[in-house]
Order: structure tokens, then sequence, then C-alpha cells
């Protein structure tokens, strides 16, 4: 009675996984019986050798955890977000976060949330005391594959949107270590009424090109991230590009409309819709 | 009350004891970004040496959080049992570090003065303790519970199966729990993080898992890991719950944070214990804490993170828990940098919680922004058994895909097993062996009928 449970014989890497027939390997034993993988994409029925993964399923492992610390800490490409936005007709400015590189980004949480004195005059003098609507911020986050696969179409879907609804949009600012809350002095120095912070999520094993959007009206430090809405997981295999700019250009109107978001911006909205205004 | 050492002629002052805990913890992001760690290695080392020479009596004399603003330090005061406290109470903390290692001191005698220590002084010790010294005395200290079967027994390793799903659907978790009970994973209880809090998600998670539990008669407890008021909905329901889990922390404040207090854990506790699912007298609460809990509640009052979490065992052991872990990987690197500070909060986690007389067992896990992999996994799980951990938790492949983050595989408890030689909880064990999934040496021989046709014949409540 020998303690190997044969596993399949090339277990896929989990990114190339999602129900892709014809590709299939022959299943192990334990499938053959429970099947377990058509109920869950965790990760079940990998087989194992004494306590040991099937090699195919451990490198797989590791590729998708390589995979997500290269996105956490290589940096986003600053020139080529730049020129790609150049070529849909947007400006961009570059700004900093207090935090100096990634090392003390990850570990100064407080510092990511700060701009750094330089940027604060740079994006006044931009705004020249005439202030905007919308800022719009591409901040690194904890993923630059995020940022760098999705941020451009998203603004690209985003933009023509904003501007159905009449509002105008400020140069796009590209923060680097920059965390969520960096939108709130991004979007004063901007003199902007409202921020839409694009920013890398946090990268899981099965997926670590997540974006997610955060909008605050009235943007000032110390907000709080209940004033906040948010989008997650805009990503190809997660919400598509089209779909998150429908849902924030729905969002933007409503925080145009009544002055407010975050967790109070249902109850506004209703409040408004009942009094017919 | 301040204290200075001198090292060379350079004298070194901490305002007061709170200071001089913070600055005499081994490094770690989370003290930096709380500003009170100290500045460098040498000033590290004087607070070493001033909180060694420091008697155990001091930490009675001074609160770190004062009682008149924390019910937490209030219940620390009121449990603190003098008679337990007298074998040790002419010792410095440095001559508590030697007496726990002494081989003299046996588990009797740790086990005895339980109640005479606090939080403060054990999480004082521990910060001069090298990982060797803390396994060396954990390992004498055994706490065992029990609800359905009897966990924490010397040389023995529980599993908590953590059949988790993104969207709580009840055949995926059923999947999973079934992938870590054919890897023999799931004494220490089969358990769920839910999705949503909501109540009918909770009664339909903890109906399902209990349908699992009885239809293949295993000895073993099942939890829906929501919130203490959701629990206590559930019940009034009538819902079959055997464990009441609550997260919890070191400071009024930062248990508001989580939004329970001691009364409302009362609360549960009690209703808990009426439902008498488990074995006369049996534990009912599961509770997990972890290192920075309190800080990123603004809720540490300058204590330093590892001082804050020791506390946290102090409202856990208030109520008899069956499980408590800490979860020591997952805040992420502004609390625990990389694979070593990870290491260390596991071993301090579990030392500290098992001279209070907690049931500890450690969730063995890391996030993708720490400097952490999976090898620093093996070296804490390594040496957590090394230290007679009660439990760790396991995910299928070590991903769990609701809460995004790495723990242990269902393989490293075969690892513990058959490579550490780690049975499970005896009355698991025997079911194991029972139902085919194991030979007579232990070892794990192949998937018994009994779980194909349970899942075919199941008609998974909720899908």
């Amino acid at each position: 009675m020998g303690k190997i449970i044969e596993p399949s014989e090339a277990e896929p890497s989990r990114v190339e996984r999602p129900e892709e027939e014809g590709a299939q390997p022959q299943p192990s034993a334990a499938e053959r019986v429970l099947d377990l993988r058509q109920m869950t994409d965790a990760r079940v029925s990998l087989g194992r050798h004494g306590a040991g993964l099937p090699t195919g399923a451990q490198l797989s492992f590791l590729l998708d955890h390589a995979r997500a610390r290269e996105a956490v800490w290589t940096s986003v490409d600053r020139a080529a977000l730049e020129e790609r936005l150049a070529v849909a007709g947007l400006d961009v400015v570059h700004v900093d976060s207090m935090a100096d590189d990634r090392s003390v980004y990850v570990r100064r949480p407080d510092l990511g949330r700060l701009l750094d004195p330089t940027s604060t005059e740079r994006l006044k003098e931009l705004a020249g005391g005439k202030g905007c609507d919308i800022a719009i911020v591409v901040a690194d986050g904890l993923s630059s594959s995020a940022v760098d696969l999705n941020a451009v179409p998203l603004i690209e879907a985003l933009a023509p949107k904003l501007g159905e609804l009449g509002l105008t949009v400020a140069s796009i600012v590209l923060a680097s270590q920059a965390r969520v809350a960096l939108g709130d002095p991004v979007g004063e120095a901007l003199g902007a009424k409202l921020t839409i912070v694009l920013v890398g999520e946090r990268p899981g094993l099965s997926a670590a090109d997540s974006l997610g959007a955060y909008i605050t009206y009235g943007p000032k430090p110390g907000n709080p991230d209940s004033g906040r809405n948010c989008v997650s997981n805009i990503r190809d295999g997660g919400l598509p590009i089209s779909e998150a700019a429908s849902i924030i250009a729905a969002l933007v109107k409503d925080m145009v409309k009544t002055g407010v978001s975050g967790v109070a911006l249902k109850a506004a909205v209703a409040k408004l819709g009942t009094s017919g205004v | 009350m301040s204290f200075t050492t001198t090292i060379e002629q350079t004298v070194f002052r901490f305002k007061d004891l709170k200071d001089l805990l913070a600055k005499a913890t081994p490094e770690r992001s989370g003290d930096q970004l709380a500003g009170i760690a100290a500045e460098g290695p040498v000033e590290r080392l004087a607070a070493q040496m001033a909180l060694a020479d420091l008697p155990l009596k001091a930490f009675l004399a001074e609160e770190v959080i004062p009682s008149e603003d924390d019910e937490v330090s209030r219940l620390i005061a009121e449990r603190h049992d003098s008679a337990a406290f007298s074998a040790i109470s002419s010792l410095t903390v440095g001559e508590l570090r030697e007496w726990l290692l002494k081989p003299e001191t046996t588990h009797d005698r740790l086990e005895a003065v339980t109640w005479g220590l606090t939080p403060e002084m054990v999480a004082a010790v521990s910060k001069i303790m090298r990982l060797q010294d803390m396994i060396a005395v954990s390992a004498k200290r055994q706490v065992v519970t029990r609800f359905r079967n009897t966990i924490g027994l010397a040389g023995r390793l529980s599993t908590r199966n953590q059949p988790n799903h993104p969207t709580d659907d009840s055949r995926g978790i059923i999947a999973s729990a079934i992938d870590g009970l054919l890897m023999g994973s799931g004494d220490a209880v089969i358990g769920v993080n839910p999705a949503t809090d909501s109540v009918e998600d909770y009664v339909r998670i903890v109906s399902l898992l209990d349908e699992l539990r009885e239809k293949l008669a295993i000895p073993t407890q099942t939890c829906c890991l929501g919130h203490v008021t959701t629990a206590i909905h559930a019940i009034e329901q009538g819902a079959p719950v055997d464990l009441v889990f609550q997260s919890v922390a070191g400071s009024e404040k930062a248990n508001r944070g989580f939004g329970i207090d001691l009364a409302l854990l009362k609360e549960a506790h009690e209703a808990g214990r009426s439902l008498k699912r488990g074995m006369p007298g049996a534990n009912v609460m599961y509770f997990e804490t972890g290192q920075g809990a309190a800080l990123s509640a603004d809720a540490h009052f300058g204590v330093d993170q590892q001082t804050m979490e020791a506390r946290a065992y102090a409202v856990a052991r208030e109520f008899d828990p069956l499980l408590v872990n800490t979860v020591v990987g997952f805040i992420g690197p502004e609390y625990l940098f990389n694979g070593k500070q990870i290491i260390r909060a596991g071993i301090e986690d579990h030392f500290c919680g098992k001279l209070l007389g907690l049931p500890m067992g450690v969730d063995v896990c890391y996030t993708n922004h720490a400097d952490a992999d999976q090898e620093d996994m093996d070296t804490l799980l390594t040496l957590l058994c090394a230290a007679n951990v009660n439990f760790v938790i396991t995910v299928p492949g070590a991903d769990d895909i609701m809460l995004n983050y790495q723990s242990l595989s269902h393989h490293d408890a075969v690892y513990c097993r058959e490579t550490l030689k780690r049975p499970p909880a005896p009355e698991f064990e025997a079911w194991l062996s029972q139902i085919g999934l194991i030979d007579c040496d232990g070892a794990l021989i192949g998937e018994p009928a009994a779980l194909s046709s349970y899942l075919r014949s199941s008609n998974l409540i909720g899908a």
C-alpha cells in the first residue's frame, strides 16, 4: 500500500486554469471519486507525494507568488503611462508621497498618505487658483502591474463619460509610493471638488493586477475612509473596465448632485429622490 | 517611574514601564510605525538590561494603561492571584527567565503560577528570551481543552480545517473541507471565515458543517467565524452552533473597534454553553488575536504591540476557550515586516498564551506584500511543533481564496504527522483509522468511500 496518491500529470498553472477543456490533465484518484475541483477555485485535489506537493503544483504556486511579489516591489512604468495618456490627449503631472522608496512605503502607510512639499507646490502652481471639478490620481499602491495594465484603459473609458456630465478634469496625477488617502492633499492642492484615486490593490495569488477606484467628494487631508466610495477588483477576469467606468461615472454623478460621498451617499440620493429635487 | 541603564558611561533613560517594554522589544515594524521602538540595537539592549533587573512586583505597582480608562486593565488587576504569584514574587524579570528554563520548573509548577502571572510580566520576560528559550519553556506547558475531542495533549498536534470560499458557496465550502479531511485535517475545528456577516448565511454555514460532521460521525467541532452578535442571533434561532468565535484585542478601545466588550463576550459565552452540544463542561469559545490589532485601531496607548497582544490573552482566558490562535502574519509588513519578524512573533505569541493558560494555536501565515515566503512558514511550523503548539490552520494548497493570504496547506499537516511524529487528537485519530483514512501506523492510505458517498447523498444545505 503506497502512500503516494498520484496526482494529475502536470498541474497547470493556476492562472491558465479556468475551465479550459481539451487540455485537461488526467484526474487524480481522489477526483475520480470526489470531483472536488468542479466545486471550488481553491487548490483542492492537488495530489501529494508523502507530505510534498507534486512538483508541478509546487512550481505553479511559486510562480503565482513571484508574480504577486513582483507587482508589489517593481515600480510603475511612468514614462510609458505618460506616453499612452498623451496619445489619448491627456496631460500628466507627477507627484510623490513622503515615502522615499518601496521599503519605506510598505512599512510606513502614514507617509504614503502625505504629499511631499515640492509636489504640493507643483500642483498649486498648475491649478493657478482656478480649481476644477475632478482630479484623477493614479496611485501605484501595492501593485504596479494593476496600474501598468488597467489604469490607462480605465481613464480612456471614464474621461468621455465625465465629459458628458459636463465636468472638467485636471491633468492626470501620477503618484508614486502612494496610498489611497494621498488623493486628499492632491485634490485639495488642485482645488478639485472630487477625487478619483485609481490604486493598485494588494495582490492575491490568483490575481496580481486588480485596480481599485476610490472616489471622495470634497477632498482634504483627514477625510475618514467612510467618506469614500470604492469600486474594486477592476481587471481582466474581474470587474471589466467598461463596467467599472460606468459605475464610477454613476457614483460621480450622484456625488455632484448631493455633495456627499461614502457611506452617507445612498441615503443622500434617496432623500433627493423623495424630495423631488 | 523612570528607569536607567549605564553602558560604558552612556546613560540610557526610559521614562516609564511602557517605554521600557517598547524599547526592550526585539525589532519589528509596528513599533517603529508607532514611534515607540528603540533607536537601535544598543538602546534596545540597554532597555533589555534594565528590564531584566526589574522586580516582577513592579508590574503590580504600575499599569501600562490605567484601570480607570480601560476595562482590560481592570480585568488584569482583578484576576491577579497573589497566592499563585507567591512562588515567583521575589524574582526579577531576568530571574523569571532562569526559573522558567530550569528543569525543576515542571509543567505542574508552570500551571500553578498561571493566574499569578500578568500579561505584562509574560510579555516582559519573552523580550529577553531567544526563540530556543521560549520553545523550551512552551514545550513543558500543556493546556488541554475539550469539546467532542481532546486538544493539546503532549506530543500531538491538532489542525483547523479552514474551508473558506469567496462567496460562502455551500458546495465550495464542502469541497475544501473534504479536501482537508482527506489529508487528516480538522480535529481542532472545521471553521469557516464567512464573506458576509448576515445571520442567514451564518445559520446556513453552521448547518452545512454540522451535517457534514454528523453524517460522517467526525469527533470534532465546527464553527462559523462571524461576529459574536451574529452567533447569539443564530443561537436564538436554534442553529447548531458548536463554538462561538470572536476576534479580541488588548484594550477596551480596540475591542470596541471589534464591536465587543467584556459584557458582550460573557453573554456570548453563556449562549454558547446553554446549547450543551459538547461533552459536559466543554470549552465553547474560539478567539483569534494578532500583534498590531490595537495599533491599527489607534488603541494601543503607546504600548508596544507584543505587550498589547499578551493583554488580549487576559480577555481570552476569562472565557475558558477551546481554541485561541494568533493570526500572526496576516496583518501585513507595517506591523511585522518579514519572515524573521513573523517567526519571532509566532513563537512569542504561543509562549505568552501558554504561560497565561491558553490552549494556544497559531495561524502560520503571510501576505504577498510582506517579505516572507513558504520557507519561512516551514521554519515557523517546525519550531511550533517543537514548542508543543496546540493547533495550526490548514487550507487547500496554502492559498486562502477568500481572505487572499497564504496559510499552511493540508499537506503541511501530513508533514507534521509523518516527519515530526505529531498525531492528531486521540478521538480524531481513532476516527481516521475507523473510516479507513489511515493505517495502523497512522499513515494516510487513501480516500474512503464514506466521503464520496456523503458528497453524492448530501443535498448540501443552501446549495
